[in-house]
């Protein structure tokens, strides 16, 4: 495959074009993913013998959590690729997808806390995983702030993307910092290559099938997002334009 | 950039430039605490090492935008953007004198507060250790968010939020070493990890500072 | 040739201002910039002083020739004019301060904090800048906002002193200088054409 060709879809008009056949595709492979998932999840399983019918939320957290750490991770990429390329695209994708990794952070904090609940009997626990996520949402928080509080694009792009890579190395001396600071009650990973070791077939495959759910439901957010940023853009760039000619 | 470094302290000296700001700053923390917490001394001994850094971090973080907002304002900024200096070198020494008049007070200061809020005896030369330690990342970290902020008319607020997290790392093994000084304990790990990453930001973050500052002067 | 531009093009806020710009200066030459308010003179000035890149063409000048003077002077107001001057002076590596002292009238000032100057006196204090820094080009932008004809003629003077020892400046302005031997450079012959719709969806601008 030629990868330079890849590059033409940082075309803004390519861009539009292309989504404009993809994402009705991606919308309803997500929704419909993410049906057959959390029904299968939460109605046609097994309850677990130790945590009982509480182990379903499994199927929003665990997928959660997957996100809004990819999301970050492809913020970092896109940052880079705006760096290096300087395609506008990219930069709008990144910003585009921080609000939805935000959310992604939010839910698993969330349904970390209602799993917690009947399992630790708190709420909230200064537990390095959970940490760790409030942490990310912070990042997330100040990435969003610094987009919103610039209002020329470019610079907005560059300041934000350094941030991005910077806020990278500190959330991942974060990670460690906290896990150094307090070991923990939250069980390790429930996924990994060798995953008889971790969870059992009957929650494995409807896990897998909503995981597959949430990455849809991301792809199809961010392109959506992107394309109203890409529109949002041109906009200011119109009116900007209008204003220098009167 | 000596001159750029005496100017800053200078400045700083002068009526008006928020020398001394940090440390009142720190004082207020320090005496409001136990206000909040009451006044039993065990309890203020066991949370004193957390309480000082914590002061101190939001002591330093009080004045960040400070560092480079007003010579952004006065246009000394674009000057020296234009002179023979490296932008890198201008964001470290402006780190540099941001730490002297800032850091180093507290650092001097921690251990007068200390005895207010009854920190154990061996605690005191291990408070410092840390503070010396851990305040010049502070500084570079902010200079670096006092860069990303600096041509924003309402910058501050956004400029903590920026920081905070980033300062997450340094408070841990700060805090961590001023802890177990004070409880005894072996503190070898958490040292060398807070030395680490106080050399690693102050060789690293200059450029990613340097690299925002370009972008606001374009 | 101590400066010369071709073919620059440059942007204000995203927004092609200037297109085609080209100029050379010589030693000893002086080159005013003229056009309406809002045109580019600042833009361009910044673009030459290597604060922004220009979006296309380009610049070339000497190493370490130029030496910028923006609308806000950089003076710091608890500092005293001596101070201010002399900090000028290291951070460009030179020593005496007294020439340009003499140059402006600012010997009677000097101990006097820069806070306490009228707007006048500030503005003689940066543009003495210029003469501390011993560049060889002045790019100045607005140089005699606030000064009266006498301070006026006093910068004049500095100028041609300045061209005289081999210098040469770029100066956007409105006023007459009473430099006769200064070329003029109206910009609004390149003024940026707006981009046709189409192009939009291709580069937003």
């Amino acid at each position: 495959m030629n990868l330079n060709a890849l590059w033409e879809y940082a075309n803004p008009k390519k861009f539009i074009e292309t989504t404009d056949r993809v994402l009705p595709v991606l919308a309803w492979g997500a929704a419909l993913m993410l049906v057959a998932g959390l029904v299968w999840g939460f109605f046609f399983t097994p309850e677990d013998y130790r945590q009982g019918s509480t182990v379903k939320i499994i199927y929003l957290h665990v997928p959660s959590a997957l996100m809004a750490i990819n999301a970050w991770l492809m913020m970092l990429v896109t940052s880079l690729v705006w760096i290096v390329r300087r395609h506008h695209v990219s930069a709008l994708a990144a910003r585009a997808a921080a609000p939805v990794g935000m959310v992604m952070t939010l839910i698993a904090l969330a349904t970390g806390a209602l799993w917690g609940q009947p399992m630790w009997g708190t709420w909230w626990a200064w537990d390095p995983r959970l940490t760790s996520f409030l942490i990310l949402f912070l990042f997330y928080l100040g990435y969003i702030a610094l987009w919103e509080a610039i209002e020329n694009d470019d610079t907005a792009a560059d300041l934000t993307s350094i941030l991005c890579l910077v806020g990278s190395v500190f959330a991942l001396l974060s990670r460690y910092a906290v896990n150094f600071w307090n070991q923990g009650l939250h069980q390790g990973a429930s996924l990994s290559l060798d995953r008889e070791e971790n969870v059992a077939d009957v929650f494995w495959y409807p896990l897998l099938v909503s995981i597959a759910g949430f990455v849809l439901l991301f792809v199809a957010l961010v392109l959506m997002r992107t394309r109203t940023e890409i529109r949002a853009r041109r906009m200011r760039a119109l009116l900007a334009r209008e204003r220098m000619q009167a | 950039m000596i001159a750029l470094l005496s100017r800053d302290l200078r400045l700083a000296m002068r009526a008006g430039g928020g020398f001394g700001l940090g440390l009142a700053f720190f004082l207020i923390v320090v005496v409001l605490v136990p206000f909040g917490v009451g006044p039993e001394s065990g309890l203020l001994a066991r949370i004193a090492p957390g309480i000082l850094w914590l002061g101190a971090l939001l002591a330093c973080l009080l004045s960040l935008d400070r560092i480079l907002a007003l010579d952004w304002e006065d246009g000394s900024l674009d000057l020296l953007a234009t002179s023979p200096l490296p932008m890198e070198g201008i964001v470290s020494v402006k780190a540099l004198a941001h730490w002297l008049t800032t850091g180093l007070p507290l650092v001097l200061a921690a251990p007068v507060f200390g005895i207010l809020l009854n920190l154990p005896a061996p605690g005191f030369g291990w408070l410092v250790v840390s503070l010396a330690l851990g305040t010049p990342a502070l500084s570079v970290i902010g200079t670096f968010g006092a860069a990303l902020t600096v041509g924003l008319k309402r910058g501050g607020l956004l400029l903590s939020l920026l920081v905070l997290p980033l300062y997450v790392p340094t408070l841990i093994f700060g805090a961590e070493v001023a802890r177990r000084g004070a409880e005894g304990m072996a503190l070898g790990t958490p040292l060398a990890l807070l030395a680490g990453i106080t050399c690693g930001t102050i060789a690293l973050l200059p450029f990613a500072s340097a690299a925002v500052l370009k972008v606001n002067l374009r | 040739m101590v400066l010369s531009v071709s073919g620059a093009s440059v942007a204000r806020g995203g927004i092609p201002v200037l297109e085609g710009v080209s100029l050379r200066l010589s030693p000893g030459e002086a080159l005013v910039l003229r056009g309406p308010n809002g045109i580019g003179k600042t833009t361009l000035l910044r673009t030459v002083a290597g604060l922004q890149p220009p979006l296309s063409g380009t610049v070339e000048a000497a190493p370490e020739s130029l030496v910028y003077a923006a609308h806000a002077d950089g003076i710091k107001a608890t500092l005293t004019v001596e101070e201010n001057l002399k900090f000028w002076a290291q951070v460009f590596g030179t020593r005496d301060i007294s020439p340009a002292l003499d140059a402006f009238c600012l010997g009677p000032l000097a101990d006097r904090p820069a806070g306490a100057l009228s707007a006048g006196q500030k503005r003689r204090l940066g543009l003495a800048r210029l003469l501390v820094t011993g560049r060889a080009v002045w790019l100045l932008d607005e140089p005699t906002v606030s000064l009266d004809a006498e301070a006026v003629a006093m910068f004049a003077s500095a100028v041609r002193a300045h061209l005289a020892a081999g210098g040469a400046a770029l100066i956007a302005t409105h006023i007459d200088l009473g430099l006769a031997e200064a070329r003029l450079l109206d910009l609004s012959a390149c003024r940026a054409a707006p981009l046709a719709a189409d192009d939009f969806d291709g580069a937003f601008l």
